[in-house]
C-alpha cells in the first residue's frame, strides 16, 4: 500500500509508530532542495511568494513616499544607492526601474507563485482526493526555475539598462523602448527572468492539467470537482495557451536586442505594435490566470462560512470557462491607442463588455450563496465579502474602461491604475488572505488569531482604498501613469494616495505577528476547524496533512453531490 | 483653398498608400516644400495685409503667447474646486462632450448603481442570514429563473452602453474633411515637434519649461513648454502622430484626445476645437527616463490669428502662399520626382 517514492526513504527513523510511514519525511535538504512532495513545494511557494510580495510591496512604497509631493525627492539618492551615476537621467531612470519591478514581482513571482504554486499545489491533490501531483519532480522544476527567474530579475538591477541601472521598460516591455530604447544587458537579465519564470509555470500548468484529469479519486466526476480545482484547471489551461506566446514575443525582442533581427524594428520592416498584440494576446489571458484561482478560493470559503452549497455550481464553473475563453480574444483592448483602425476598436470594445456577463454571474451566485445560509464571519470570510465588494467595484470600471471611446482620454492615466489595483491588489490579495486564513490551520496545525485577521482585514480594507479610490479622481483629471513626478493640481490626491500605503503598510504587521503568534504559540488545529459548512477533503485529513495521504483513495460515491465530500456515514 | 493644397494632400495620402516608410516621404515633401514657402513669406505681409483687413499688420510679426485660463485645459486642484478634481476636464472638442455626456449620464450611473446594488445585497445577508439571525441554513441550490435574470439583465445593460459606446467610435474616426489643416506631431526622446506640411513645413521643437521659467510665464509648471503647437479653433484639425526613437503618445485631456506616436507608423485622427484657449496635455506612453518631462500644450487661436502666427513662424496659408508666390507650385509638383 506504501506509496513513499523509496528514493526519498533517505532518513530512517524507527522511534515512530507504523503509522508514520505515511509521514516520514527525508532530511533537511532532500526534503526541502530535492522535494517532490506537492505539500512542502506549495509551502515553499508560499514562502518564496511572501517574500516576493514584501520585495514588490517596499517598492511601491519608495514610489508611493515619491509621489508624496510634486518634484523629485528621493529618486537620486536611489540612484546612487543602485550604484547609478549622480545626474537626473539616473535618478528619473531608477523611477522606471520601480514601476517594471514592482509589477514583475507582484504578477510573476507574487501573485502567480501564491495562487498557483501554493494554494493550487497544496489543495488540488488534497481536494480531489490524489496522493501527489503527477510529476513529482517536474514540480520541484517548476519552483527552481521560478525562483531562479527572481533572482535573474533581481540581478536585473544592478546591471546597466539604458541611462541607468536595471530595466526601466515597464512590466509591459514595449519595443522599442525595450530593444534600442535600453543599452546595456539590464533588459536581457529582466526578459530572461520571464523566460524562467515562464517556463516554470508551463511546467507547472501541465502537471496541474495532468493531476486533475487523471488523478481524481474514484467517483469523482469533473461535475463532482471544488470550484477551486476548476479554477485551477481553467487557470492551468490559460498558462499552457498564453505563456509560449510571451516566450516568443520576448524571445523576439531578445534577437532584436542581440542578434541584428528587426521583428519589432520599422527600419528592418518590423513592427512596434506587432509586439504588443503578442505580448497582450499573452498579457489579458495573464490578468485572469492572476484572479481565477482567487474566486475558486472565494467559492469555497463562502460555501463553507454560509454552511450552503456553491450556488449555481454549474454555472459557477462554465462561468470560470467561458471568462477564460473570451479572456483570449479581448487583448487589444490594451492598445485601444495604438492606431487601431474604426472596426477592430468597436469588436474589441463589444468583446471586453461581454467579459462582464459571466463575471456578474459569479458576483450574483457568491451573494445567493449566503442568501438563506447561516453566515459566521471567521477571518476567510470577511476577507471574502472584502473581495466581492471591491472586485465589483474593480469590475465596473473595466466596464468604463472596455469603451474604446471612453478609454481615448483614460488610456494609460491613473484610473487604469486605480482599475487593475482594485481587481488585482484588492481582487487577487483578498483572496489570497481569504484563502490563506482558510487554510492556515491546515497547512500550518496552528491556529491563528482571529483578532488580529480580522484587525489585519479591516486596517488593510482601509488602507487599499485610501491609496486607490483617489487614482481614479487623479486618472480623470488626466495624471499620467509611470510619472515621478506631476503638476500641482494632483498633489492633494496623490497626498491621501501615500497616506493609505502607510496604513497599509501598516496592517501588514498584524499579518506577520499573526504568523509568528500562531507558529510559536497557535492552539493546536483540528482536522476541521470550521465546522460542518467545511465539507470538502482537505477537511477529512489531520492538520496538517500527513506527509503522504490518501495512501487508501477516497471514494467519491452517487450519494455524494459536488459539495459535501466527506466519508458516507451509515 | 487652393490647388497645392489638394495636391500636396494627394501626394501624401499616395505616398502612405504606398507603403513607404511612413514618415519618410511627408518629410520629402516637406523639405521640398519649405525651402520655397520662407521666400513667399517675406514678400507675403504687406500683400496679406491688404488683401485682408481683419489681420492687422502688427500681429503678423509680433506672436504673444495667450495666457492661460486656471481650470481650462487643464487638471484643477482639490483646493481650488473639490468638486472638479474628481472628475474629468472640462471638455473643448465636440466628441469630448460627447463622451464625457456618455460617461456622466450613463456609465457612472451604471456603474455606481451596481456598486451599490452588491454593497447593499452584501449587508443584506449579513445582517439578515448572519448565525445568529439565522441558525439553520437553506439547502437551496439552483433557481432557474434568478439565474436567467442575472445573466439576461447584464446583458441588456451592456447593449444599452454599446449604443452611445459604438457612436463614439464612429465619430471620432470621422475621416478629417481634404481642407482639414494638417498638424504631424513627432514624438522624440523628450520633447515634442510639430511639422505643418499645408503652411510651408513650419516645425516647431517644443520643450518643456522649468519650474521657474513655467512660474514666471504664469502657467503650471511641468506642464508649459517653451513653443506650443499652435492651431486654428472651429477648424477641423488632421492631427498626425508618429515618434523617431520610441513610442510616445500625444494627449490632451481637455480634447478627449490621445493617439500613440509609434516609429515607422503614422497616426491620423479628425480633431476640432471648440473655441480659443489653452490647453495642457502629457506624453502618455512610457518612453524612457524624462517621459514625464515631454509635456503638450496646444494653443487653439482664432483662424486669423493663426494665420498671423503662421506668418510669424515664417511659413504661409495654403490659398495665400500659391497667391503670393506662384513660384510655390513648382515645389510639389518637382516632389515626386524627389
Amino acid at each position: 500500500m506504501a506509496t513513499t517514492a523509496e528514493g526519498f526513504d533517505i532518513h530512517h527513523d524507527h522511534g515512530h509508530d507504523a503509522h508514520d510511514h505515511a509521514d516520514h519525511k527525508p532530511g533537511f535538504f532532500a526534503r526541502w532542495f530535492m522535494s517532490t512532495n506537492h505539500k512542502d513545494i506549495g509551502t515553499m511557494y508560499l514562502i518564496f511568494a511572501i517574500i516576493a510580495g514584501i520585495v514588490g510591496g517596499a517598492i511601491s512604497g519608495i514610489m508611493r513616499v515619491e509621489l508624496a509631493e510634486p518634484g523629485i525627492q528621493y529618486l537620486q539618492w536611489w540612484a546612487q544607492f543602485m550604484g547609478g551615476a549622480n545626474d537626473v537621467n539616473t535618478a528619473l531612470h531608477m523611477w522606471n526601474v520601480f514601476i517594471t519591478a514592482h509589477g514583475l514581482i507582484m504578477v510573476f513571482f507574487m501573485v502567480m507563485p501564491a495562487m498557483i504554486g501554493g494554494f493550487g499545489n497544496w489543495f488540488v491533490p488534497l481536494m480531489i482526493g490524489a496522493p501527489d501531483m503527477a510529476f513529482p519532480r517536474m514540480n520541484n522544476v517548476s519552483f527552481w526555475l521560478t525562483v531562479a527567474g527572481f533572482f535573474s530579475l533581481l540581478f536585473s538591477l544592478f546591471v546597466p539598462g539604458g541611462t541607468g541601472p536595471g530595466a526601466g521598460t515597464g512590466w509591459t516591455v514595449y519595443a522599442p523602448l525595450s530593444t534600442t530604447g535600453s543599452v546595456g544587458p539590464a533588459v536581457d537579465f529582466a526578459i530572461f527572468s520571464l523566460h524562467l519564470a515562464g517556463a516554470g509555470s508551463i511546467l507547472g500548468a501541465t502537471n496541474f492539467i495532468t493531476t486533475i484529469f487523471n488523478m481524481r479519486a474514484p467517483g469523482m466526476t469533473l461535475h463532482k470537482m471544488p470550484l477551486f480545482v476548476w479554477s485551477v484547471l481553467v487557470t492551468a489551461f490559460l498558462l499552457l495557451l498564453a505563456l509560449p506566446v510571451l516566450a516568443a514575443a520576448i524571445t523576439m525582442l531578445l534577437t532584436d536586442r542581440n542578434f541584428g533581427t528587426t521583428f519589432f524594428t520599422p527600419a528592418g520592416g518590423g513592427d512596434p505594435v506587432l509586439y504588443q498584440h503578442l505580448f497582450w494576446f499573452f498579457g489579458h489571458p495573464e490578468v485572469y490566470i492572476m484572479i481565477l484561482p482567487g474566486f475558486g478560493m472565494i467559492s469555497q470559503i463562502v460555501a463553507t462560512f454560509s454552511r450552503k452549497p456553491v450556488f449555481g455550481y454549474l454555472g459557477m464553473a462554465y462561468a470560470m470557462v467561458a471568462i477564460g475563453v473570451v479572456g483570449f480574444i479581448v487583448w487589444a483592448h490594451h492598445m485601444y491607442t495604438v492606431g487601431l483602425d474604426v472596426n477592430t476598436k468597436m469588436y474589441f470594445t463589444a468583446a471586453t463588455m461581454v467579459i462582464a456577463v459571466p463575471t456578474g454571474v459569479k458576483i450574483f451566485s457568491w451573494i445567493a450563496t449566503m442568501w438563506g445560509g447561516s453566515l459566521e464571519f471567521k477571518s476567510p470570510m470577511v476577507w471574502s465579502l472584502g473581495f466581492i465588494f471591491l472586485f465589483t467595484v474593480g469590475g465596473v470600471t473595466g466596464v468604463v474602461l472596455a469603451n474604446g471611446g471612453i478609454d481615448d482620454n483614460l488610456h494609460d492615466t491613473y484610473y487604469v491604475v486605480a482599475h487593475f489595483h482594485y481587481v488585482l491588489s484588492m481582487g487577487a490579495v483578498f483572496s489570497m488572505f481569504a484563502g490563506f486564513y482558510y487554510w492556515f490551520p491546515k497547512m500550518s496545525g496552528r491556529m491563528h488569531s482571529e483578532l488580529l485577521s480580522h484587525l489585519h482585514f479591516w486596517t488593510f480594507f482601509i488602507g487599499v482604498n485610501v491609496i486607490f479610490f483617489p487614482q481614479h479622481f487623479l486618472g480623470m483629471q488626466g495624471m499620467p501613469r509611470r510619472y515621478p513626478d506631476y503638476a500641482e493640481a494632483y498633489t492633494y490626491w496623490h497626498q491621501i494616495s501615500t497616506l493609505g500605503y502607510y496604513i497599509m503598510a501598516g496592517s501588514m504587521l498584524f499579518f506577520f505577528v499573526n504568523i509568528l503568534y500562531a507558529l510559536a504559540a497557535g492552539k493546536k488545529a483540528a482536522a476541521n476547524p470550521w465546522g460542518e459548512g467545511a465539507t470538502t477533503l482537505e477537511w477529512t485529513l489531520p492538520s496538517p496533512p500527513p506527509y503522504h495521504q490518501f495512501e487508501t483513495l477516497p471514494v467519491i460515491t452517487d450519494a455524494h453531490d459536488y459539495h459535501d465530500h466527506r466519508p458516507v456515514t451509515a | 483653398m487652393g490647388q497645392r493644397d489638394t495636391r500636396m494632400k494627394k501626394l501624401f495620402l499616395a505616398a502612405v498608400a504606398a507603403g513607404l516608410a511612413a514618415f519618410a516621404p511627408l518629410s520629402a515633401v516637406a523639405q521640398d516644400a519649405a525651402p520655397a514657402a520662407p521666400v513667399a513669406a517675406e514678400a507675403a505681409p504687406a500683400a496679406a495685409a491688404a488683401a485682408d483687413p481683419a489681420a492687422p499688420a502688427a500681429e503678423a510679426s509680433a506672436y504673444t503667447p495667450m495666457a492661460p485660463t486656471k481650470g481650462k485645459g487643464m487638471p484643477t486642484s482639490y483646493q481650488d474646486d473639490p468638486a472638479k478634481s474628481l472628475t474629468f476636464q472640462d471638455q473643448y472638442s465636440a466628441n469630448g462632450e460627447y463622451a464625457l455626456w456618455m460617461h456622466d449620464m450613463i456609465l457612472l450611473p451604471v456603474i455606481t448603481a451596481i456598486s451599490l446594488l452588491v454593497l447593499g445585497l452584501l449587508l443584506y445577508v449579513v445582517i439578515r442570514f448572519n448565525r445568529k439571525a439565522n441558525p439553520v441554513a437553506s439547502k437551496t441550490t439552483h433557481n432557474t429563473a434568478i439565474e436567467v435574470i442575472w445573466t439576461i439583465v447584464p446583458v441588456i445593460i451592456l447593449v444599452i452602453i454599446a449604443v452611445p459606446s459604438i457612436t463614439l467610435l464612429a465619430r471620432q474616426y470621422e475621416t478629417p474633411p481634404a481642407d482639414a489643416v494638417t498638424i504631424k506631431a513627432t514624438g522624440y526622446q523628450w520633447y515634442w515637434g510639430y511639422e505643418y506640411p499645408d503652411h510651408g513645413g513650419i516645425e516647431v521643437i517644443s520643450n518643456m519649461l522649468d519650474e521657474a521659467a513655467a512660474l514666471k510665464a504664469g502657467e503650471p509648471h511641468q506642464l508649459a513648454v517653451d513653443k506650443r503647437m499652435v492651431v486654428p479653433a472651429g477648424v477641423p484639425l488632421r492631427i498626425q502622430t508618429t515618434a523617431s526613437d520610441v513610442i510616445h503618445a500625444f494627449a490632451v485631456p481637455s480634447l478627449w484626445f490621445k493617439m500613440d506616436a509609434v516609429p515607422g507608423r503614422l497616426n491620423e485622427k479628425l480633431l476640432t476645437i471648440k473655441e480659443p484657449g489653452v490647453y495642457y496635455g502629457q506624453c502618455s506612453e512610457l518612453c524612457g527616463a524624462r517621459h514625464g518631462y515631454m509635456p503638450i500644450v496646444v494653443e487653439a487661436l482664432p483662424p486669423a490669428e493663426f494665420a498671423a502666427w503662421v506668418k510669424s513662424q515664417g511659413g504661409a496659408m495654403p490659398g495665400e502662399a500659391a497667391e503670393a508666390a506662384p513660384a510655390a507650385e513648382a515645389a510639389p509638383a518637382a516632389a515626386p520626382a524627389a
